[in-house]
């Protein structure tokens, strides 16, 4: 279409208290902003009159647009008491102005005070807070029972699920986990190091790395990255199955959505969780010597039999009976928000971050709470 | 077809000889149809056969592999991206799952064309927008609805709205009346029948409704065997021959239909 765009615009002549308004040029919403500014133009321009009569046969083009803003025209003039008529419009004009009249107000909603909506807000997070933790528990309590149920009967278990859960959680989490732990290892071993050099007690370097490795940092790294990985996984998931019904259709069905979804992907955690935290001290460890050797000068020998007199095994079965309370809390989190998207697209990417959040949080929490734990019983 | 008295500028819509396929598996082969100015052309075949498949390659969502499309007198293969740009300003697309957005409410969705291309104040745009939830049988308080808070029904009617936002002259409607009642679907081709009559719509509209098809469709088009294999009014259909076009129109459904 070549046409110019010709703009809206209008004429009007009075006669004693009568006014003809002529409208002209194309009414679309092309001219969107100029038609309102006519709207209030024309409103003015008018004045008092009795009587005002619309004339359309000159115009170019009429849409909705159009339309709507000559229906409100001569709803705010009708409402002024002034009678408004189009005589010898057309069918087509007067179909169009037909299918855009009568419609209600629009909605207001109720506006409240800032200062009432903040106080609301916290309060709400506050409740949240609490509702969530209250609906953790129950949920690990709901778990706790399917799996009893599971060990019952384990034919009906999904052990596909669960394999195909635990390659995805060890098996392709390991290699990264690994390379980060190891590079982890390397840096605490290059700083304990550094500064122990300044009281020549550079071999204490291995005590140092071998008990914080084995009863931390190798379960944190892991448990940060598995929360990332496949905590993140799972919510998406669960998450875009309740977007899409598919949860509703298991319950109806006559399967339990926890027995299918959560409990496979909870128990592969278990499993994969101080599977991956050993092969992360392994890394850890070996980081450590690689950069005491390296850097520090103590050979391999050396710092396998001071690693073998200082590490007893209280130091590493820290770390391993930390893992699973870890996996369970990490699944929990991420199963709980999965099944607590709502339907839109958004809610999606909200409970994922909050899943990955909240997990990590909780994974640091408990860790203090171990940490004062094993404390208290000398462990 | 192609040496028809039409005008070619008559032709709002021109498919020649389109090919699309999936892998090594052929949806549509050589298929060529024309949509006209002004008319509501329904579009029909067998589930399956590839008739979301044609409208998404019309649209550009889909790739082709061989032939040629245009709409508009444009070539959709040839058009720069502002040209490209304008003539998705002038078209207007119901999927057949709504797709709405669903982080949007109602209104909010069938904002999202208009404060894309068009300069309107707030209040403009929102009586626009309760205009055109109005205009499609929707309540008011629908706008603050979100997609996921709707019946079906309800969402084919707000996604009919989201299409309708910049009084597009063209609509692609896919399967508008599939899941409605009876009488919901009549309201809707009714609606259908007169946005084409006051605003000078074109409709191109899948659907299996034999209803829709009766009373709103000026032409019909058949798919199957991956070609267009009749085009014409509804009477056009009742004489055709081929197999697939003589059981859908001839049918038991399709009689009882008829003869109601
Ligand atoms: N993205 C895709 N990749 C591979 N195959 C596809 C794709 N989209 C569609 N198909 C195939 O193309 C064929 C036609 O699909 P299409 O959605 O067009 O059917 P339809 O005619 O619209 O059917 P219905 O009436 O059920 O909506 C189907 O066999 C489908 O499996
Ligand atoms: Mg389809």
């Amino acid at each position: 279409m070549t046409t110019t765009l010709s703009n809206p615009a209008f004429e009007i002549t009075f006669a004693q208290d009568q006014a003809t308004i002529i409208l002209t040029g194309e009414w679309t919403l092309d001219h969107g902003r100029r038609l309102e500014i006519i709207m209030g133009e024309l409103l003015v321009g008018l004045g008092e009159v009795r009587k005002a009569s619309l004339d359309l046969k000159r115009l170019d083009r009429l849409d909705t647009l159009g339309a709507l803003v000559i229906d409100q025209i001569s709803h705010r003039l009708g409402s002024d008491g002034v009678k408004v008529e189009m005589p010898d419009a057309s069918d087509r004009h007067l179909a169009l102005i037909g299918a855009v009249r009568h419609r209600n107000e629009p909605m207001v909603s109720p506006r409240r005070s800032r200062l009432v909506e903040l106080l609301a807000d916290v309060g709400q997070t506050v409740v949240h807070a609490g509702q969530d933790l209250v609906r953790g528990i129950s949920f690990i309590g709901e778990v706790v029972v399917a799996i009893g149920r599971v060990m019952l009967r384990p034919a009906s278990f999904r052990w596909a699920s669960l394999v195909t859960q635990l390659e995805l959680i060890a098996f392709r989490g390991a290699p990264i986990i690994i390379l980060i732990t190891f590079l982890v290892g390397c840096i605490v071993a290059q700083q304990g190091i550094f500064q122990l050099r300044r009281f020549g007690a550079t071999a204490f370097v291995v005590d140092l790395v071998g008990i914080i490795t084995l009863r931390e940092l190798a379960l944190l790294l892991c448990a940060i990255m598995v929360a990332g990985r496949s905590g993140s996984a799972f919510t998406a998931e669960i998450g875009s199955m309740k977007m899409r019904e598919e949860i509703d259709a298991l319950r109806v069905m006559g399967l339990n959505p926890v027995d299918v979804l959560v409990v496979p992907r909870i128990l592969a955690l278990i499993i994969a969780m101080p599977i991956l935290s050993f092969l992360a001290s392994l890394a850890g460890l070996f980081g450590a010597g690689l950069v005491s050797w390296i850097y520090g000068g103590i050979a391999p020998e050396t710092f396998l039999s001071r690693l073998q007199s200082v590490i007893n095994h209280r130091h590493f079965s820290v770390g391993l009976i930390k893992a699973p309370f870890m996996a369970v809390v990490i699944g929990a989190i991420a199963c709980i928000e999965g099944l607590n998207v709502k339907g839109s697209a958004e809610s999606l990417g909200q409970q994922v971050t909050a899943s990955v959040v909240k997990s990590i949080f909780m994974v640091i929490v408990l860790d203090g709470l171990f940490a004062m734990f094993f404390a208290s019983i000398r462990f | 077809m192609d040496a028809s008295p039409q005008a070619d500028q008559d032709l709002i819509i021109k498919v020649r000889n389109l090919v699309v396929a999936f892998g090594d598996k052929t949806i549509l082969d050589r298929l060529s149809l024309d949509v006209r100015r002004g008319e509501i052309l329904g579009f029909v075949g067998g589930s399956g056969t590839g008739k979301s498949v044609l409208t998404r390659a019309i649209l550009g969502l889909v790739e082709k592999q061989g032939g040629t499309i245009s709409v508009f007198d444009t070539d959709l293969d040839s058009v720069s991206e502002a040209g490209k740009r304008a003539l998705e300003k002038r078209w207007g697309v119901m999927f057949q799952h709504g797709a709405l957005f669903s982080s949007l409410t109602v209104a909010q969705n069938i904002q999202v064309p208009m404060r894309e291309y068009l300069d309107l104040s707030p209040t403009m745009m929102n009586d626009l927008a309760a205009l055109k939830i109005e205009m499609v049988g929707l309540r008011p308080d629908a706008g603050d609805k979100f997609p996921s808070q709707l019946s079906g029904g309800m969402i084919k009617r707000a996604a009919l709205a989201r299409a309708l936002a910049l009084d597009p002259e063209v609509v692609f409607l896919d399967e508008p009346t599939s899941g409605l009642d009876p009488i919901g679907a009549a309201d809707f081709d009714d609606l259908i029948r007169t946005l084409q009559q006051t605003l000078g719509l074109t409709v191109f509209m899948v659907t299996h409704d034999l209803d829709s098809l009766a009373s709103s469709c000026d032409r019909i088009a058949a798919l199957a065997d991956k070609k267009v294999v009749a085009v014409g009014e509804l009477k056009d259909m009742l004489s055709s021959t081929h197999p697939w076009v003589k059981s859908y129109f001839r049918g038991k459904r399709a009689l009882a239909r008829m003869k109601g």
